[in-house]
């Protein structure tokens, strides 16, 4: 039913491909309330049956609301969690448990992480200095301490912080600046691909402007592939060269940003694009969606999309969408398919 | 409509700490007229939610309001003994918080907290505070709202305990509702529909609205008047429309320009327009006006001397000033006349 991505591993543009990658977590109870209380075991499709590609030097976002999985995608695609089922090639290499640990570590130092919440993700009782130098030292990058200390300067410098802030603790800096941080330190072991999971929502919007700036001078200068998760729309646009909606697990719609901002498919992506405040005060109406997501512990059958879309009927509720190809992209929608939309 | 509800005078509020005494609000001013939206706005630590609390009287100690007065229906408020303060609270002003998980208790129902609170304030009998309590789930738009009286907020999503929470502050008809980042905690697609439940109720019930929030594009939606803050103090005050097509102040519009717009005339890959550094800490507030560090259109006075906030009479060259706009920065300063020296045009 499912079709599948062709696989384009051999294609020397694309530097991950992500094909058909299932997360599923395991939420029943303990064993024993089980065996007691006869209840089946429970499990989460956190993902399901994702591909998507992208190309070296561009920018892949994910949008969503939260619940949709997007963010345990970022963690897999790193390797923080093992997948279910499907397939993550980078730059040709296929990820899996089998991988040799000195194969697995040449990957890690080519892909690094950005996340969220500045102040969790940085250790309050660590110099600056030092936490930008763990990568260096972790993969034995640079022979001794004076080529640490340049290495940590520059990398100061590139996100426009001074090397003098080395010396200082974490607590010291403001959000935004904590953030500039965590960048410098996912860029020490001089990666080529960042995956960024909502690097701006804590952030106030002038400060969110700066480290979208940096993030893009960066990504001119230095050629990196960024894999940016977020719940922003107006941000995404901003930033993204192609664009991926997810809704509860599955891969709704995908294709380069411009095409999907100009002609959503899928209604779930309009009903997204639709619920945009309206700065421009042309006296639009917000157009509510209706209802929440639902839990997607027990999604509804079919389209998971079914219950909240306007223009569902009998096939969406009984049946998967299966994946049709756009003018830039794929969108999984009976709608779609049968012209109804 | 044209009644002044409230009334804010010169507000102060002072931290004490160990070492010196920060000034986290300073002389903020303000009125809301009954049935209005007034939108206030500013970065974290602007003193936006601390102005909320102080004039709802839950200023948390060492906080404290150092000088100026809250004026509700002309009477003063903010030196009212704890016990008549709080029958104010909820009767005439409610408030709904950020986040709607703290601002339940988990071990009731929300059956039991709604009625708690109409009782609170009213002499309903149980049966009839029941009954109001259903009339407020229906109204905030909770489906089945009988069975979901008799369950607990755990059992609620984020968006239908906001709602929740609505129509706990909206119980007892209040005439003015301090929202203090209402949506921050919600999805875009939940925040449209809060937001218009926010909006019909305050209608229906003619109720005023102070709405706390860094989002400008829920302000846009939904504020008459927007209040923009700055370390502290009021940067600028005028209608929704003014603030956000034409703003005034330097830092209002840098604010506006650095929030990324969906705009078909924009290719990716332009640049936001961004302010340089970050709002001073309550303990280093540059003397003069705090923005001129980071100001790009700064005049040698602005390091030196405060500006007040001045209603703006004359329109400057090019952009429409509605009568009642207010900024405080010396490139409007009338009595200097910069004849015809305009700042730089709108974003």
């Amino acid at each position: 039913m499912v079709a599948t991505a062709p696989l384009l591993a051999d294609d020397p543009d694309v530097l991950l491909q992500v094909d058909q990658l299932s997360k599923v977590f395991d939420v029943s109870a303990p064993f024993l309330n089980r065996l007691l209380e006869r209840q089946p075991r429970r499990l989460l499709r956190a993902v399901d049956g994702v591909s998507f590609h992208i190309p070296r030097g561009k920018t892949f976002s994910l949008v969503g609301e939260s619940g949709c999985g997007k963010s345990t995608v970022a963690r897999l695609v790193v390797g923080l969690y093992q997948a279910s089922a499907g397939q993550i090639l980078f730059d040709g290499t296929a990820l899996s448990p089998a991988l040799k640990r000195s194969q697995m570590n040449a990957i890690r130092r080519r892909q690094q992480m950005i996340f969220q919440d500045p102040f969790a993700s940085l250790n309050p009782r660590w110099r600056v200095a030092d936490i930008i130098a763990e990568p260096l030292r972790a993969h034995r990058l640079v022979r001794d301490r004076t080529a640490l200390r340049t290495r940590v300067a520059e990398l100061l410098e590139q996100v426009r912080l001074s090397p003098a802030d080395g010396e200082k603790f974490p607590h010291e800096f403001s959000g935004g600046q904590r953030q500039r941080i965590s960048i410098a330190r996912a860029l020490a072991s001089n990666p080529e691909f960042l995956v960024c999971d909502e690097p701006t929502s804590a952030l106030d919007v002038s400060v969110q402007a700066q480290i979208l700036n940096l993030m893009k001078t960066l990504q001119r200068e230095l050629g990196l592939t960024y894999l940016f998760i977020s719940h922003d729309l107006a941000v995404v646009y901003h930033i993204a060269d192609l664009l991926g909606v997810m809704y509860l697990g599955r891969l709704v719609e995908w294709g380069e940003s411009r095409t999907i901002f100009a002609q959503p498919r899928h209604p779930y992506t309009r009903m997204l694009l639709d619920a945009i405040p309206d700065l421009e005060m042309s006296g639009k109406q917000r157009t509510p969606v209706a209802g929440e997501v639902p839990s997607p512990i027990e999604p509804p059958g079919g389209c998971h999309f079914h219950p909240r879309c306007p223009l569902a009927n009998a096939s969406c509720r009984q049946e998967t969408p299966g994946v049709i190809d756009t003018e830039s992209g794929q969108v999984r929608c009976h709608a779609v398919q049968e012209g109804r939309d | 409509m044209t009644d002044t509800l409230l009334q804010v005078d010169h507000l102060r509020i002072e931290i004490p700490t160990r070492h010196r005494t920060l000034v986290a609000v300073d002389d903020v001013s303000l009125q809301i007229d009954e049935g209005e939206v007034l939108g206030v706005v500013g970065e974290s630590g602007a003193g936006k939610s601390l102005t909320g609390a102080a004039i709802i009287g839950l200023l948390e100690p060492p906080g404290r309001i150092a000088a100026g007065a809250v004026y509700l229906r002309g009477r003063r408020i903010d030196n009212l003994p704890y016990d008549e303060l709080r029958r104010i609270r909820g009767r005439e002003i409610g408030m709904v918080f950020q986040d709607p998980l703290t601002s339940l208790n988990p071990l009731y129902t929300i059956g039991r907290q709604l009625v708690e609170t109409i009782q609170t304030h009213t002499d309903l009998s149980d049966s009839r505070a029941r009954q109001r309590a259903l009339e407020l789930l229906r109204e905030v738009g909770i489906p089945s709202p009988e069975q979901r009286l008799e369950q607990y907020p755990h059992q609620f999503s984020g968006g239908m305990r906001q709602r929740v929470v609505i129509a706990l502050a909206l119980c007892v008809n209040p005439k003015l509702v301090i929202a203090d980042e209402p949506t921050t905690a919600l999805d875009v697609s939940i925040q449209a529909q809060i937001i218009s439940v926010l909006k019909k109720l305050c209608r229906e019930h003619g109720a005023a609205i102070m709405l706390i929030t860094h989002d400008m594009g829920v302000i846009a939606e939904t504020a008459n008047r927007v209040a923009v803050m700055y370390a502290g103090r009021i940067a600028e005050i005028g209608s929704a429309r003014q603030v956000i097509k034409n703003p005034l102040h330097p830092y209002t519009r840098g604010l506006m320009g650095s929030i990324p717009k969906i705009v078909p005339d924009n290719p990716a890959g332009t640049q936001l327009t961004q302010i340089e550094g970050s709002m001073p800490r309550l303990h280093e507030i540059p003397p003069g006006c705090a923005f001129h560090p980071r100001c790009t259109e700064r005049l040698p006075r602005c390091s030196l001397e405060r500006p007040e906030l001045q209603t703006l009479q004359t329109q400057p060259v090019g952009q429409v000033v509605q009568a009642a706009a207010q900024v405080a920065c010396w490139r409007y300063d009338a009595s200097a006349e910069t004849s015809g020296e305009a700042p730089g045009g709108a974003v």
